[in-house]
Order: structure tokens, then sequence, then C-alpha cells
């Protein structure tokens, strides 16, 4: 299975790569999430998730310059790579795909 | 924030460092410390700290941790053979070094040693049981009218066995043992006596003897069965098959032997010479029986296995349920019963009415403390020693590093060479182990009976460990120190002192020598109570009286035969021996005040009329018990002044109380004297107790027997002449009452032997300890020493000189501990113990000086040979 498909928390990760571009770190990443889905987002959790990606070959990461209010450490900046961009759009369409034949009548309750 | 840096934990960093692989640690602290950073500004920095500990040890995962570099390990491996070299020849070099650290360390540890074997041998009781780990006893706390001061006994009713056996579900077995099935076996010609208890058939079920002979189900089922070990057995039918035979009990009954069972295990907390079938008692003690009373909690162990997962808690509140049920068919009294699981019997030394003797839980404490103590204090010795000793190892330590070694490396070196001297210690140690073990056996008879301190694979195994971890523990600060040191600075050949920290030293050496002062004036003190207890005026004379036990036989026969003997005085005779421990209650009211329906507890002692005044107990008023047959009935009693003060008899006035009535036992019995008070139970219990004296001649049970003699061992052998005569079944059992309060004093004894001895060893740790520091300190100093003789100084001031600082230590040594001790007596000791005798600082003080001389003199010798030394030996190289 590894490598193969996506957990939901990390394509919920690797789109958060995506929208930050290149502000992707594991700290921005943690609030991005936090805010967006309203959760309580571990620092613990996020990081295997990034290392996970990164040995699954869906992201890569570098290291950027130094700052002082993370006590003269580099972030660790990620973006996705084409197999991370593939595996995205596949996930995308596999949902979309289930979508599509939901009929109408089935929502109007809500 | 503003103003105030606030960091986080530095520690806790370090630990990420540590265990974080170097490719994430970087990322990880970075995202660490801006967490850090904004929990300093939304929660302040407390919490901050603590956020930051505990995400520290939450990001200890697999994905994270730095694999172990196999070179590493590698060049451990490869190194060892150059550590254990090394290490070799720089014990053999500095062999007075060695010999202090190996004999320091082996005499500590055969101490630990003997705790690792009590340990081991406690710990290995009753494993013979299949079932052990299921197996329960349960055991009950007596609790009348309200008082809550009794502690939980071994034992319990047959009633609630009997209960629990017919009403409570999930119960897989049990077994009811009831004591007290002892006497004599009379086989034709052949009385053998014996002792062992009375059980249900049930009993080879829950436990696991092993019965070799007869059938396990049925043989305890029949009244008047008995089953006998196999050693019982060769004693009254030698080689012959025992099944089936009959033999009489106690002159009474026959009964028939149903089945031999395999000798008791010596680790096993039960131990008999028969068993009896319990259906037995049904008859011989119908009465008894018959009332089959809630409170009768005082003779019966009751052992059960519950199946797997049992919900004890729930089992609990079932067994408190019963209580409920049951405890109002006796008035005034609440019985609480639990269970115990038979793996904490050997340790509840604190429950009473024992099955057989148990001494886990506090002799362990008690004595692993001392000795870890004693081990900490050779531990450190080699730690001060290897220290101080910095200076001719830096130098190694510098090539070691320059030519590559890392922290590890040297770290690993000098624990290799601590666990080095802690294996050579132990080989020593487990010579003086073997040595201390007997006498260890001795110090208290009940020792004995239950270890045997054998050295099995598995205790040599843990002292085997014991002995690496002694070794890494003492070598760890070494090793410490010596990691830290810079090659560059010590090959620089700038003189790198390893006695930097001279005062953590002086601490170290502070605090052994207050150990070794404290366990001296503590093993003074103990021994002053013990003489003290011994020779208290118990309020009468036990003076040259030999307690004689009748076992049965007649008071009367044996009298007559005494009284020839020309050493014998005065004979009386007696219920129990008072003053050695021993107590005899009843109930007791007075009628005479109404409103008193409870009326007391009242210890007392059944004797005759010469019984009084052979011991010298005094009368205040009235008149001793007259002469009376054996067959006349109670009437009379002699009671303490504590009586009339708790029932006011007679406002107090002794003269008034004479002819004043007492119900003792629903018997009424006029006062006929009254007595001083005098110590019933011992010489060290607090209670003054209400005591009583009967009279009733038929419950004899000790002769009192006055002895005036100039040879005691010729007359003893005449007494045991005419007991052969008289009972040829049984040995004499006669002791001096002297020797016999000495006796009930054994386990204070015991102590002051026990903390003698680890005293001793303290002090010989100390001193050796002492010896490495001075030898190490005047050696350095020679030099400056030869000059300063050179110049005209004096041997004398030079001794002051290199003396003075190690005596200033002791003195205060001294001035710390000896403060403690009497301190620790007069708070702690002495509110919890009666009668004790006060401190005499004078004796303590004796020790003290005991331990300084010996410490001075260890000084001055060693001084004296570095003042004495030629200067032009020593400074012709200058």
């Amino acid at each position: 299975m590894k490598g193969t498909n996506l957990g939901e928390f990390e394509e919920l990760v690797l789109l958060t790569i995506a929208t930050l571009v290149s502000e992707a770190y594991s700290v921005a990443i943690c609030d991005d999430l936090a805010q967006k889905t309203g959760r309580e987002v571990k620092l613990g959790v996020v990081h295997s998730v990034l290392n996970r990606l990164e040995e699954k070959g869906l992201a890569k990461s570098h290291l950027g310059e130094a700052t002082k209010e993370r006590g003269g450490k580099r972030k660790r900046y990620y973006t996705v790579t084409n197999a991370g961009k593939a595996a995205l759009v596949r996930a995308k369409e596999m949902r979309d795909q289930y979508w599509n034949i939901i009929p109408e009548l089935k929502w109007k309750g809500i | 924030m503003r103003g105030v840096n606030y960091t986080p934990p530095r520690w806790a960093t370090r630990f990420l460092r540590w265990y974080c692989r170097p490719e994430l640690a970087e990322d990880l602290e970075g995202d660490l410390h801006e967490f850090f950073q904004r929990n300093l500004a939304l929660k302040g920095p407390r919490q901050a700290r603590w956020i930051y500990i505990l995400d520290v040890l939450k990001f200890l995962r697999l994905y994270t941790v730095r694999q172990p570099s196999f070179f590493y390990f590698l060049t451990h491996w490869i190194m060892l053979r150059s550590y254990l070299t090394t290490s070799g020849r720089n014990m053999v070099r500095h062999k007075l070094f060695s010999f202090i650290n190996i004999a320091g360390l082996a005499v500590s540890m055969s101490v630990g040693l003997v705790v690792i074997g009590v340990l081991s041998d406690v710990l290995s009781y009753d494993t013979f049981h299949v079932h052990r780990d299921r197996t329960y006893r349960l055991i009950s706390r007596y609790e009348y009218m309200g008082d809550k001061g009794n502690s939980f006994m071994g034992t319990t009713s047959l009633r609630a066995a009997r209960l629990i056996h017919e009403s409570f579900s999930g119960v897989e077995e049990m077994v009811a043992v009831r004591g007290q099935f002892q006497g004599d076996w009379q086989l034709g010609e052949k009385i053998v006596p014996l002792s062992g208890f009375w059980t249900q058939p049930s009993f080879f079920n829950v436990f696991s003897f092993e019965l070799i002979k007869g059938n396990a189900a049925t043989a305890l089922q029949r009244p008047f069965s008995v089953v006998l070990t196999e050693t019982s057995a060769r004693k009254l039918f030698g080689d012959e098959d025992p099944i089936g035979k009959t033999m009489v009990f106690n002159k009474d009954r026959s009964y028939t032997v149903t089945g031999v069972v395999k000798d008791i295990p010596f680790f096993s907390h039960i131990k008999f010479e028969m068993l009896g079938s319990l259906s037995t008692l049904e008859i011989v003690a119908a009465e008894e029986w018959r009332k089959d009373a809630w409170d009768d909690v005082w003779n019966t162990w009751v052992y059960l296995r519950l199946p797997p997962k049992t919900d004890l808690a729930d089992f609990d509140a079932r067994l408190a349920q019963l209580s409920a049920q049951e405890d109002p068919s006796v008035p005034d009294t609440h019985i609480e019963l639990d269970l115990q699981p038979m793996k904490e019997i050997m340790f509840s030394d604190s429950m009473g009415n024992q099955i057989g003797p148990v001494m886990g839980g506090t002799l362990l404490w008690v004595f692993g403390g001392l000795a870890f103590v004693v081990i900490l204090s050779a531990g450190l010795n080699y730690t001060n020693l290897s220290i101080a000793r910095a200076l001719r190892r830096t130098r190694e330590v510098g090539v070691r590093k320059a030519i590559g070694a890392m922290r590890g490396h040297v770290m690993a070196q000098f624990l290799v060479e601590a666990v080095l001297i802690s294996l050579c210690a132990l080989s020593l140690a487990v010579v003086c182990f073997i040595l201390v073990r007997p006498h260890f056996l001795t110090i208290e008879p009940d020792i004995q009976k239950m270890f045997t301190l054998q050295l099995s694979p598995a205790v040599l195994v843990m002292f085997f460990v014991f002995a690496v971890v002694v070794g890494l523990l003492a070598g760890l600060f070494p090793s410490l120190f010596f990691a830290n040191v810079r090659a560059l600075q010590v090959l620089k050949g700038s003189s790198f002192h390893g006695s930097k920290k001279v005062t953590g030293r002086k601490v170290l050496m502070v605090v052994q020598y207050c150990i070794s002062i404290i366990l001296v004036c503590v093993s003074i003190g103990v021994y002053r109570q013990y003489i003290h207890y011994i020779n208290y005026d118990l309020g009468f004379s036990t003076e040259n009286i030999l307690n004689l036990s009748l076992q049965g036989n007649s008071a009367n026969v044996l009298k007559k035969e005494l009284a020839e003997l020309p050493e014998v005085k005065g004979m009386a005779q007696s219920m129990i021996v008072t003053s050695v421990g021993n107590y005899w209650g009843t109930n007791m009211r007075y009628p005479g005040n109404p409103l008193d329906t409870i009326g007391t507890g009242v210890s007392y002692n059944t004797i005759d009329e010469h019984y009084m005044p052979l011991h010298g107990h005094q009368l205040i008023a009235g008149r001793n018990f007259l002469p009376k047959p054996d067959s006349a009935r109670e009437t009379e009693v002699i009671v303490n002044q504590q009586v009339l003060k708790r029932f006011n008899i007679g406002g107090q006035d002794p003269e008034k109380a004479l002819g004043d009535v007492l119900r003792v036992d629903q018997k009424d019995m006029t006062i006929v004297g009254v007595m001083k008070d005098f110590s019933y139970g011992r010489a060290n219990d607090r209670s003054s107790r209400e005591t009583i004296f009967r009279h009733d001649p038929k419950q004899a049970r000790w002769l009192n027997v006055k002895i005036q003699s100039d040879d005691l061992i010729a007359t003893y052998a005449k007494i045991e002449a005419i007991w052969k005569r008289i009972d040829p079944n049984h040995p004499l059992e006669a002791r001096f009452y002297s020797d016999q309060i000495a006796e009930s004093f054994s386990g204070l004894k015991a102590t002051v032997k026990l903390a003698g001895f680890l005293a001793f060893l303290a002090i010989c740790i100390a001193s050796l300890g002492l010896l490495g520091m001075v030898v190490f300190t005047t050696e350095v100093r020679l030099k400056e020493i030869s000059i300063r003789k050179v110049m005209g100084a004096s041997e004398t001031t030079l001794l002051f000189l290199l003396g003075r600082g190690f005596i200033l230590l002791l003195l205060l040594a001294a001035g710390i501990s000896v403060p403690l001790v009497v301190l620790g007596f007069e708070q702690v000791v002495f509110p919890n113990i009666a009668n004790h005798a006060p401190i005499n600082l004078g004796e303590m003080l004796w020790g003290v000086v005991g331990v300084l001389v010996v410490a001075v003199l260890t000084i001055v010798t060693q001084s004296l040979k570095t003042a004495r030394a030629n200067p032009a030996e020593v400074l012709k190289n200058e």
C-alpha cells in the first residue's frame, strides 16, 4: 500500500504545501491546517506526516535561511514533487467520480 | 520576553540533539524553539518550558531516533582489549589504591550479597505450589467496641471458611487449616511427640504437597485419620509401610495412618510433621465445634484459590457483605476480612497469628538500607580516589583523545576499569559472604529456620549483575570527569590539577565519617537499652529462679522429688512465666459499679500460694492465697493497683478494697490482697495493665524453682536426672528466669550485633578511604615538605601542617553526627518505646573517640613517613 494511496491527513498536508507555495515549512503548515480545518493539529503529527511524504517521494525539502526567532536554526521548506501532484490529482478525480454519480435529489433535504 | 530573555530548558535541547538524527535535528529544534517563543507570549515562561519538555519527549519516535553507528560499537569492541590492558596495568602499578578500592568494595559488597541472599530466599518461598499466583489467604481484623487498634491477623474463623465455601461462587479450591494438633503418639512401647495441623481433604488440592502414599482425595476425610510426613513416618514405623496402622494419641484415642506426604520443602511457609483430619475435631472438640463462633478468629488459617482474572475488589465487597451479615451474631464485635496473596505472606511480618515464622519486609528494608549506605561509602572511596589521582591519568587520556578517542571511548575505558575492580572485589566479597553467613544465620534463632543463603546459580548471576552495577555506578563520576579532559590543554604541559574540586572530596569524606560515627553511636545506644531492659527492675525478683515447663506432668509428683535436693530452696507453680512477653487475658467486671457493664480486659497469671513469696511480689494490703486442695473452686483473687484505679474500688484505698467481689470469667471472686504493680508483659511494654493473680493449682504449667547452689551445672544435672525418671519421653525444658528475659530481648540483641557489625565495616571503609586520601595528598606535597624541611621546619610542625585539614574534617563529622544520633533517639526512637534508659552521652563519645583515634593514627603514620623523608633524596633531581 505504501506509496500508492494518500491518507486523508496526508492529502491535507500535501494540499497545504501546495497552497503555501514557497512558505511551506512545518510550523506554517501546522498553523494553516489548524486554521482551515478548525481542528487541533499537533506539530509531532505534522512532522511525521511530512517525513512520510518525503519518504514516499510525494514531497521534497530543502533547508532555508536561519532566522532569529528559531534560535538561529534554519527552516526546512517543503515543495510538492511531480509524483505528489499526480497523487493529488488522482485523489481528486476519484472523489469527483463519486460526486458525479450521486443523484441531486438526495441532497434536497439538507 | 521584554528585558528577560527566557530560553527553553537546556537539558531538553541536549537530549533532543542526542537522540535525534542529525539531518532532522536542526529543523526540529527550530520548530520547537518557535513554538516555545509563541507559548512564552501566550502562556508564560513556566508553561512554555513545560510544553517544550513534553514536546521533546513526544518527538522521540522511531523515525527521529538516530541509528546507532555500527562503526562506533566496533571501535568499542576493538578497544576493549586496550581498556582491559591499561586498566590491569594501572591496578598493578598503584597497588595501594587498588587494594583500598578492592578491599573496601569487597567488604561492603559482602553485606549486599547477604541482602541478595535473603531476598532470593524470601522470594523462593512457596514457589513449589503450582497455583501460587492464584492462592490467597483469608485474613481478618478483630475489632471490639470500635477499637480499631488491632492489625490484621493471618487467621480467621472456621465459620467464615464454611460460609464462603457454601455461599460464594467463583472459588476454585478452599481449605481450612486449624492449629494445635500437637502431642505424643504411642505405638507399643515407643512414644513420639509430633506437631501439625487439622485440615480437610482439599489441602492437597490447594497446596502442592506431594502425597506419596495413600489417597489424596480421602486421606483426610474420616475422623481420626492422620497423614504423616516421610520423616515422621520413619520415626514411628521405621521402614514398615505405615498405611492403615493405628496408634494412640495422648493416651486417649487411636488414629489410623491414611497417608504419607513427602517431606515439606524448606522454603514453605507452612511446616508440619503431620496432618489430622479436621472432622476429628467434631468429635474431640464437640462443644467448640457446635459453637461455630464468628469471632473465634484465632486459630484457623484459610487458604483459597481463585480462578484467573478474578475481580478482587468485587471479592472484597462480598467479604464485607459477609461481615455485615455475621457481625450481629457477636455483640460489639466487627470482624473485617480480606485476602492476602500467597506471595506476600513471607513479607507480612507486621501481621499477627502467623502459621510459621515470617520475616520479610522490615528486615529487608532495614538491612537493605544499611547495606546501601555501606556500599555507597565504598563507592565514594572509589570515586574520591580516582579523581584525586586524576593528575596521573589525564596525560593518558590526553593522548587517547589526541589520536581520536571520542568522549564515549574515554568513558567506556574508565567504566571498564571500575567494573574490573568491582568484579575483583566480588570474588573477595563472595569469600567474605561465606565467612559471614554462619554468623548471620545465628544472629537470631528464627533466621536459621527461615534462610539458607545457599549459593544457587540464580543467586550467583544476581551477584554478578550486582557487582557490575556497583562498578558502573562507582565509575560513572570519574569517567564523566575524564571524558571532559581537554587533550590540548593536557598535552601542552600546563599542570592540570585533577584536585580542583577539593570541596567535593572533603564533603565525601565527612559523609563517610558521619556514617561510621552514626552507626557506632547507634550500636552503643541500642546496646545500652538492651542492658537496661534485661536488668530492669520488674517489680519482683527473678534471681536464681529456674522455670521448668511441666509439659503435662503432675506438679505434685515433681515437687516431691525436687524437694529432696538440698539446693532447692523453694518451689512455686504458675500458669505462665510473666515479663518475658507472654500475655494471658480475660474479661473482668466490677459488680460494685453497676454502670460499668462492659468491664475490661485484664492480664492474669494463675499461681499457687508459694508464688508471691518466692518471687518477692509485694503485697500492699491483705494476704497471700491460702493453701487449698487441687479440686477446690476458684474464689479468691489478688489484684494490682491498676485494677483499683480502673474500677475505682474502695476509692482506690487498698485496705478498703479487700473483701470486694470481682466477676472474672463469669465467676465471682473476692479480693483478698492488693499487690504492687509489676511489669507483666515485658520491660519495654508501655501499657501498665490491670493485672490479677488467680489461685488454681490445676492450671499449673510451669514450676518455678528457687535454687541456691555454688555449682549450678551440677544442680541442673540433678534436676534433669529427676525429670528423666518422671518423664522419659520429653527432654527437660528448664531455663533460668534471667536467661528467659534476655531471650525475650533477642531481637534487640540482634540489632546490636548487626549495627555493630555494619559500624565496623563502615569504619574499615572510611579508614581505607582516609588512608588513600592522606597518601595522595602527602605524595603531592612531598616537594613542598622537603623544601620546608630544608628551611628548618620541625617534624612536629610538618605533621601538624599535613594532618590539620583532615583532623578538622573529622571533628566536623563528629560534630554533625553525634547530635543527629541524640536527636534521632530522643525524637524518633524514645517516644515509641516505653521505660527506656536515658542516652548515655559519655559512652557514645567514647565510641566517637575510638573512631577518631583510628583515623588519627592513619593520618599520623602516613604524614610521619613524609615528614621524615630525607629532603636530599626528594630534591636531588631539581
